[in-house]
């Protein structure tokens, strides 16, 4: 079927109470289009996260915001007869840009997946790991301290600063997820991108979660893919959703889940759909 | 196509739309009882105003203990959510107007005690007002009517305006004739009731705006949120 969709994209308004809003443009997407092959996955997105704001994006499974959320920092190149249409700046430089070097840009936009997959190394080794690769410290103090402030960052350390040589594979779920959180931190990037972080832990480890976004969106520009609404509600600034590959709508959070503009998005989170 | 399942959540809702328009029925009949009981001089509807409030304090309970449940247990979004939020603010009106119900009932069983000295001037003309407000304001909410709500706002200066005229009429009367003074107090508290009458029936109009649209028009809110 068909469906034509024009996003209501309400942007972030100059003059608001939330300081936060006012932020400047940290990815600027336009007009992206994505294939799979010959088919198109998403279809003429464009919008704009801001620094130090946590973005989420919401919509039924294969709606293509995890998708999205790949093409932000190319790791859709692997995948073979992937292609890509339109706009991704980041700082305004073009990420697509035959001159872009994708492992900087990786550097630079760190991500966490679902399923946390620490190394089969110690817990220390995990987050030293990227450091070591990409010679961020200079001496063994240095890496120490990297490491010690990584897992601080992740609220990790107090539970492990005691055995930092045991195994990553000895921690519980939600432990390995703030590792591998941790590891991201390490090399220090500016944007975070979260592919549904804490669909597969508990309420508690889930909630350790959102409190480690809450702090850590003073330092990183945040992108979240949900599935749970609730979580979109409560850690995102600005909320975007998706829907066949398309961008319905996008505003700030408190509105979309208040008061959303569009029927569709109003029936998605109110439970109405399909 | 699959016949579509109505999601229980949404039976919930509609349940609860059910509860509070019963509570709404409660209001008025309580309401329409004790003018009756005023204007035809009819003791027996005193005792079955005061009798019926029973069954609005159970149900502004029940109402509640719903609106809770639904949003502990459901977190709903968007218009679900604005349903709610009205649902337990509209209750509480409702609630508001049938104590409101007793207390004109009481006002009228202490003024039927002295002989009928005064007129009753414009009170029937604000209780037929106040009745129509609340009814109003109960249709809209069940055709989710913004137009409808919005002439129920128009409204409540013409009752409050009445409620002054009723002051000064029964001035008059009580400074021509000082043996009028208790049964025209009476009378002055029975317009300050259905007064308020009108204030709920305006904030149940409110919140039907707030549920349908999402716009505060409350306290004019608009210029100052915006």
């Amino acid at each position: 079927m068909t469906v034509s969709v024009r996003p209501t994209v309400t942007p972030p308004p100059a003059a608001s109470a939330e300081p936060v809003v006012e932020s400047p443009v940290k990815i600027d997407v336009e007009r992206l289009n994505f294939f799979y092959g010959p088919k198109r996955a998403l279809t003429d997105i464009t919008l704009v996260m801001r620094s130090n704001v946590v973005t989420a994006f919401i919509g039924p499974s294969g709606c293509g915001k995890s998708t999205f959320l790949r093409t932000l920092n190319r790791m859709n190149d692997i995948i073979p007869g992937a292609r890509v249409e339109g706009r991704v700046r980041i700082d305004g430089r073009d990420v697509y840009d035959a001159r872009t070097d994708v492992v900087a840009l990786r550097r630079r936009v760190g991500m966490v997946f679902q399923k946390s997959n620490p190394f089969p190394k110690s817990i220390f080794d995990n987050v030293a790991y990227g450091v070591r690769i990409n010679g961020l410290a200079r001496t063994r103090r240095d890496l120490e301290g990297i490491v010690e402030h990584s897992l601080k960052n992740a609220a990790l350390w107090d539970e492990v600063k005691d055995r930092l040589q045991d195994s990553a594979l000895a921690l519980s779920g939600g432990q390995q997820q703030r590792l591998c959180i941790a590891r991201a931190l390490a090399i220090q990037p500016e944007i975070l991108l979260m592919d549904e972080p804490a669909s597969a832990l508990d309420p508690m480890a889930t909630q350790r979660i959102e409190e480690l976004i809450y702090v850590l969106k003073k330092t990183y520009t945040i992108v979240i893919v949900t599935h749970n609404m609730q979580q979109a509600a409560r850690v995102s600034d600005f909320t975007a959703f998706f829907w066949l590959g398309k961008l319905v709508e996008f505003g700030p959070t408190d509105r979309i889940f208040t008061n959303p503009a569009e029927k569709l998005t109003e029936d998605y989170v109110t439970g109405r759909f399909g | 196509m699959m016949e579509r399942h109505i999601p229980h959540f949404q039976e919930e809702l509609e349940q609860l739309k059910a509860r509070l328009l019963e509570m709404g029925g409660l209001a008025e009949d309580r309401l329409r009882l004790s003018v009756k009981s005023l204007v035809d001089r009819d003791l027996t509807a005193v005792e079955r105003v005061l009798v019926g409030d029973q069954a609005i304090n159970q149900l502004h309970i029940e109402v509640d203990d719903r609106c809770f449940k639904l949003l502990a247990l459901h977190q709903p979004m968007a218009v679900d959510l604005r349903s709610i939020v009205s649902a337990v603010k509209i209750n509480t009106d409702l609630e508001r107007v049938g104590d409101l119900a007793v207390n004109i009932a009481e006002a009228a069983r202490r003024y039927l005690q002295h002989p009928p000295v005064n007129e009753l001037i414009d009170l029937p003309r604000m209780a037929v007002i106040a009745q129509d407000m609340l009814r109003s304001a109960l249709d809209a909410y069940v055709r989710r009517d913004t137009v409808l709500a919005q002439a129920v706002l128009d409204r409540d200066d013409e009752l409050d305006a009445l409620k002054m005229k009723v002051f000064r009429d029964l001035l008059t009367h009580m400074l021509r004739d000082p043996g009028t003074i208790e049964p025209s107090l009476d009378l002055i508290l029975v317009s300050r009731h259905l007064e308020r009458v009108g204030d709920h029936a305006t904030n149940v109009a409110e919140d039907v705006i707030f549920m349908v649209s999402a716009k505060d028009v409350r306290h004019h809110a608009e210029e100052f949120l915006s």
